[in-house]
C-alpha cells in the first residue's frame, strides 16, 4: 500500500516455511551506475509482464526520536508531485499503462514498484528518475497526507489489540536499538511533523548512491541496463550521512508487560534476542542457520510441534507461532513466539507450555525426522517461488539493501541441511534464558467498559 | 469416458501489447464433472484447485456454520488416516494443500512438485472422498471456532460487515456469517458434516482446474479418479433468489478510534450481462485505487481516510455492490455525504470520455498481469470455471472493454444501482 509499514521479513516465516531464499540460479545481472545507483535483472520469460522496482537503503531503523515515521510519510509524499507533475499524475500514467504500482516502507529499507506489461517498462523508469531527483513537498499537500498517515497508523495499530501488543513488545525488547520504535511512528510525532521534516528525510537519503533498482521478468538485461543509463546514470549523487552502528545493550533481566485493550481473548507475545547472519553471509552462519530450523520445528510446515502439541493434541492454546529473521540491516534480531490461550487457561500457564516445547528440545533434541521435514519443506519452497516473478525481485532487493549479496540464497538449502539436532540444543541453551526473556500479554477488557456503549445494532 | 468440448487459446495481440498464449482445455466427465487442463512444462510444478458448491449459502439460519466446518475439518483426517499422519505425509512429499471457502463454494488447492504429484494426488483424492469428520476433532474445533467468532465479534470491522450483510440479505443464506455464530456452532453435530458433505459434495456440482508439468492423458486421470469418488445428483438444492429489500440506516457504538462504514445493496449475479459495464464504470468511481473518484474526494482531496473502496461481488445469486471506509470517529459523517454525493454524481451523469479511456487502458493494458504465473492462472481459471464463464472469456475479454460507452455505464448504473435501496452501516459512530 502507499504505506505498508510491514516488516516483510517476519511475515515470511509466520506464514509458511517458505524460505526467503529461493532461488538458487546464475541468470542474475547487475551494474553500477557512475552515481553509485545500482540496477540488478532477473530475465523471466514465462510471461510478458515486468516488476520494477526501486529500494532506497533509508527505513525505520535510520529515524531519530521525536520523527519516527518520517521514512513512511516520505513513501507518501513520493506519490505527490514532481517539478514536472502534479500529485497524483503519475499514478494515472501508470494505470493507463495497465499498470499496478504501490509502495512500501520497513525497518531497514523504503521500496517503490510498478508490475507492467513488458513494453511498458521505460513509463516506470521516467517515473522513478524523476521523483528521485525533482520531488516537490508542498506544505499543502503534507497537511492533508499526514492526516492519511494518521488514519492508517489508527486502522493498522490502535484499533487492533495484537498490533497494539507487538508495539509494546518491541519497545521493550529494543530499549536503545531503533528496531524498538514503530515503522508508522508514534502519534504524537505524526501530529507535530512538519513539511520540512519530509523534505529533510528526502534530501538526506534519496541520492541516487543509496538506491538499488530492481527489474524481474521478460526483458532484456542488456536493454534494461541501457534505459537505465538514460533515466539515472545523470542524476547527481551525493554523500548520504554516516550511519553509527547501534546495538542494543545485554539484557540482564526478563521484561514484562501488559496491555489491556478491547478484546475478547487473552494473547501472549514473547522473545528473545537473537543472533543474525553476518553480511558475508558466513558469520554466525551456524546459528542463524539453527534458528532458522528451529523455526521451522516449531511452527514451519503442517507437521510442526507447537500447533501439533499445544493446539490438536492437547487444546491448551487456539493458535500459536513461532518466528525469527535471521536477515537484518540493523544486526539485531530476535526469535518470538505467539499464542492465544484455550478457554480455561492463563496465559501465565501458556507461558510455560511455550517454555516447556523449548525446553523438551533441550533435553531431547529433534528428530532425523523432523530436521528432513524442513529440509524437504524448504526444497520444494525453492521450486514453488520460481512461479513468482514479484517474489523474485522482492527477495533481491531485500537482500541486497540489507547489506547482504544475492548471491548468498545459493548457499541457503547446504546451510539448512548442516543443522543438527546439537547445534539447535546450543542456540537454545545459549539464548533462550530467562534473563534475556521479553514478554507482554494482552489483559482483555470488556466492550461496554464505557457505559455509553450499546452491543446491539439499533436502527434509526 | 472423457468428452472434449473444446479447446480455446486466448490469444490477443493489440498494437504494443503482448499476452502469453493460455491454451485451456475443457471437457466433462461421464458424471458431470468439469475439468479445465491448461499444460506448461516451465517449471517442475503442478497446481490442482477443486471447487465444490458448497459454500455457506448452503448453510440454514439454525445450524449456520456447518458449511464451513464441514470445509475446515476436510483436511484434518481421512480414509481412517489421522490428521497427524496426513500432515505428515503431505509435508513428506514438500506438497501443499490449502482450502479456501466463501458464499458459494468450498475449495481445496494442491501445490505438489511434479516429481511427487502421483502420491500427492492420491492424498488429495484420499482427503476430497473420504473425510473422518473425526467427533473429538469436531469438539475441538468447534471450541476453537466459538472462541474466534467472540473475539471477531468485538472487532469494528466485523461487527460493520455482518452488520451491512444482515441488513442487506435479511434471512437470505448470503446474510449469515460464514463461519457460523456461537449458538449455532454449538448445536452442530458429526451427523450435521455427514450429512451435508452427502448432499453438497457432487461431481456435477464439481469444477476441477489443473495447472503445470503433467500430460493431457494425466490430467484426464486425475479428472477421472478424483470425479468418480463423488455421487451425481441432478436434483440439487437451489439457491433461494435474493428479494428486494428497503436499506436501513444501522449505528453501532464502538470504542475504536476509527468508525468503520458501509454502503451499499445486493445488485448482480455472476453471468449478468451488465456486469463489464459495471465493472468497468466501477472502476472509475471507487475500484481504481489511487486514481477512483472516491480515492481521489475523500482520501487525496481531505486527508480523510487511508482507504477508500467500491466493489461489485457478484455471487451465484445477486451479490453485494459495497462502499467501504474507515475514518475518525468524527469525520464519519462527512465522509458519508461525501460518499453519497460522488455516487450519486456518477449515477446521474455517468464517467467523462477521458476517465473512460483511461480505464479502459488500464483494463486493457494490464489484462497480462491477471495470468502471469501458474498461481494467477490457476485462480482466474478456477473463478471461470465454477462460476461456468464462457470458454471464449479471455478470448473476448478485452474486446468487449474496449466497446463499451460512457453512455452504456450510465444507463447500467441508472436502471441498476439505485441508492435509495442502500442500507448503510456505522459501527464507531458517536
Amino acid at each position: 500500500m502507499k504505506g505498508m509499514t510491514l516488516n516483510l521479513l517476519k511475515l515470511t516465516f509466520i506464514l509458511c516455511l517458505v524460505p526467503f531464499f529461493a532461488q538458487a540460479d546464475n541468470e542474475i545481472q547487475e551494474i553500477t551506475l557512475d552515481n553509485g545507483m545500482r540496477v540488478i535483472v532477473k530475465e523471466d520469460h514465462r510471461s510478458p509482464v515486468v516488476v520494477s522496482m526501486v529500494w532506497y537503503r533509508a527505513g525505520s531503523l535510520d529515524e531519530v526520536n521525536g520523527k519516527t515515521g518520517v521514512a513512511h510519510v516520505l513513501e507518501h509524499m513520493m506519490f505527490k508531485g514532481t517539478k514536472k507533475t502534479k500529485p497524483g499524475e503519475y499514478s494515472e500514467i501508470i494505470a493507463a499503462a495497465g499498470g499496478r504500482e504501490n509502495a512500501f516502507t520497513g525497518a531497514d529499507y523504503t521500496a517503490y514498484f510498478q508490475r507492467l506489461e513488458k513494453s511498458k517498462l521505460p513509463v516506470s523508469m521516467n517515473m522513478e528518475s524523476d521523483r528521485m531527483q525533482n520531488l516537490v513537498i508542498t506544505e499543502a499537500e503534507f497537511k492533508k497526507e499526514i492526516k492519511v498517515v494518521m488514519e492508517e497508523r489508527r486502522w493498522r495499530t490502535d484499533d487492533k489489540p495484537k498490533a497494539q501488543v507487538n508495539e509494546l513488545f518491541n519497545s521493550l525488547i529494543f530499549r536503545v536499538h531503533p528496531y524498538g520504535r514503530p515503522i508508522v511512528g508514534w502519534m504524537n510525532d505524526l501530529e507535530n511533523m512538519t513539511y520540512d521534516d519530509a523534505i529533510e528525510w528526502y534530501q538526506m537519503w534519496y541520492s541516487p548512491s543509496n538506491a538499488i533498482m530492481v527489474v524481474a521478468g521478460d526483458v532484456d538485461t542488456k536493454k534494461v541496463f541501457s534505459e537505465a543509463i538514460k533515466y539515472f546514470a545523470k542524476i547527481p549523487a551525493y554523500q548520504v550521512a554516516k550511519r553509527k552502528p547501534q546495538v542494543e545493550p545485554e539484557q540482564n533481566g526478563p521484561r514484562r508487560a501488559v496491555l489491556k485493550a478491547p478484546s475478547k481473548l487473552p494473547y501472549i507475545q514473547m522473545g528473545y534476542p537473537a543472533p543474525t547472519l553476518g553480511k558475508d553471509g558466513i558469520k554466525n552462519n551456524r546459528e542463524a542457520f539453527a534458528l532458522e530450523v528451529l523455526v521451522g520445528i516449531l511452527s514451519g510446515t503442517s507437521s510442526a510441534r507447537l500447533n501439533q502439541n499445544l493446539v490438536r493434541k492437547t487444546s491448551r492454546a487456539l493458535s500459536v507461532g513461532a518466528s525469527y529473521s535471521m536477515l537484518s540491516r540493523g544486526g539485531q534480531s530476535t526469535f518470538e513466539m505467539y499464542a492465544t490461550p484455550s478457554k480455561g487457561i492463563s496465559v501465565v500457564n501458556l507461558e510455560r507450555d511455550l517454555k516447556i516445547e523449548l525446553k523438551k528440545i533441550v533435553d531431547n533434541g529433534v528428530t532425523d525426522t523432523e530436521l528432513n521435514r524442513v529440509i524437504t519443506s524448504v526444497i520444494a519452497g525453492e521450486v514453488y517461488q520460481k512461479d513468482s516473478v514479484f517474489g523474485a525481485a522482492m527477495q533481491i532487493g531485500q537482500l541486497e539493501t540489507m547489506g547482504y549479496s544475492h548471491k548468498i540464497v545459493d548457499d541457503y538449502i547446504g546451510n539448512i541441511k548442516n543443522v543438527t539436532s546439537t547445534d539447535i540444543q546450543e542456540v537454545i541453551k545459549k539464548y533462550f534464558h530467562e534473563d534475556a526473556l521479553t514478554i507482554v500479554t494482552l489483559d482483555p477488557q470488556p466492550l461496554d467498559k464505557n457505559k455509553k456503549l450499546k452491543g446491539k445494532p439499533h436502527a434509526h | 469416458m472423457l468428452i472434449k468440448t473444446i479447446l480455446i487459446s486466448a490469444l490477443i495481440l493489440f498494437s504494443n501489447i503482448s499476452v502469453a498464449k493460455i491454451n485451456i482445455e475443457h471437457w466433462k466427465t461421464n458424471n458431470g464433472a468439469s475439468i479445465y487442463f491448461i499444460e506448461n512444462h516451465d517449471l517442475p510444478i503442478v497446481d490442482i484447485n477443486v471447487d465444490f458448491r458448497a459454500g455457506s449459502v448452503k448453510d440454514t439460519k439454525q445450524k449456520s456454520g456447518i458449511a464451513s466446518l464441514t470445509n475446515h475439518l476436510m483436511v484434518m483426517g481421512s480414509g481412517g488416516i489421522d490428521e497427524e499422519d496426513l500432515a505428515n505425509q503431505f509435508t513428506d512429499l514438500g506438497a501443499q494443500l490449502n482450502s479456501s471457502f466463501n458464499q458459494d463454494k468450498s475449495g481445496f488447492s494442491l501445490r505438489t512438485l511434479s516429481d511427487k504429484k502421483n502420491e500427492a494426488i492420491d492424498l488429495l483424492a484420499l482427503v476430497l472422498h473420504k473425510p473422518n469428520f473425526d467427533k473429538n476433532i469436531l469438539e475441538r474445533e468447534k471450541k476453537r471456532y466459538i472462541s474466534s467468532i467472540s473475539q471477531s465479534d468485538m472487532m469494528p470491522a466485523t461487527i460493520a460487515s455482518k452488520a451491512f450483510m444482515s441488513a442487506l440479505y435479511g434471512d437470505h443464506p448470503y446474510g449469515l456469517s460464514g463461519s457460523g455464530e456461537a449458538n449455532t456452532i454449538e448445536k452442530i453435530i458429526k451427523k450435521d458434516l455427514d450429512n451435508f458433505y452427502k448432499n453438497n459434495y457432487l461431481s456435477n456440482e464439481l469444477s476441477i482446474v489443473i495447472v503445470g508439468d503433467i500430460s493431457q492423458k494425466e490430467a484426464e486421470d486425475i479428472g477421472q479418479k478424483i470425479s468418480l469418488g463423488f455421487t451425481e445428483n441432478k436434483i440439487v438444492s437451489s439457491i433461494p433468489l435474493v428479494r428486494e429489500k428497503k436499506g436501513e440506516e444501522i449505528r453501532i457504538s464502538h470504542p475504536a478510534k476509527q468508525a468503520h462504514l458501509y454502503y451499499g445493496a445486493p445488485i448482480i449475479k455472476r453471468g449478468d450481462p451488465d456486469f463489464l459495464s459495471l465493472y468497468l464504470g466501477n472502476y472509475i468511481l471507487g475500484g481504481g485505487g489511487f486514481v477512483s473518484r472516491l480515492t481521489q474526494v475523500i482520501r487525496e482531496d481531505r486527508g480523510l481516510a487511508y482507504s477508500v473502496y467500491s466493489y461489485f461481488m457478484p455471487y451465484i445469486e445477486a451479490g453485494p455492490f459495497q462502499i467501504g471506509v474507515q475514518t475518525k470517529k468524527n469525520q464519519v459523517n462527512q465522509a458519508k455525504d461525501l460518499i453519497e454525493k460522488t455516487v450519486s454524481d456518477f449515477i446521474k451523469n455517468g464517467p467523462t470520455s477521458s476517465e473512460l479511456k483511461r480505464a479502459k487502458d488500464f483494463m486493457i493494458g494490464g489484462f497480462p498481469l491477471k495470468l502471469d504465473s501458474n498461481k494467477s492462472i490457476l485462480e482466474y481459471v478456477s473463478m471461470m470455471a465454477f462460476y461456468k464463464y464462457p470458454l471464449d472469456y479471455l478470448d473476448t475479454f478485452t474486446k468487449k472493454i474496449d466497446k463499451i460507452t460512457a453512455e452504456e455505464i450510465k444507463s447500467a448504473f441508472q436502471r441498476r444501482v439505485d441508492m435509495n435501496k442502500f442500507s448503510t452501516v456505522i459501527v464507531g459512530s458517536e
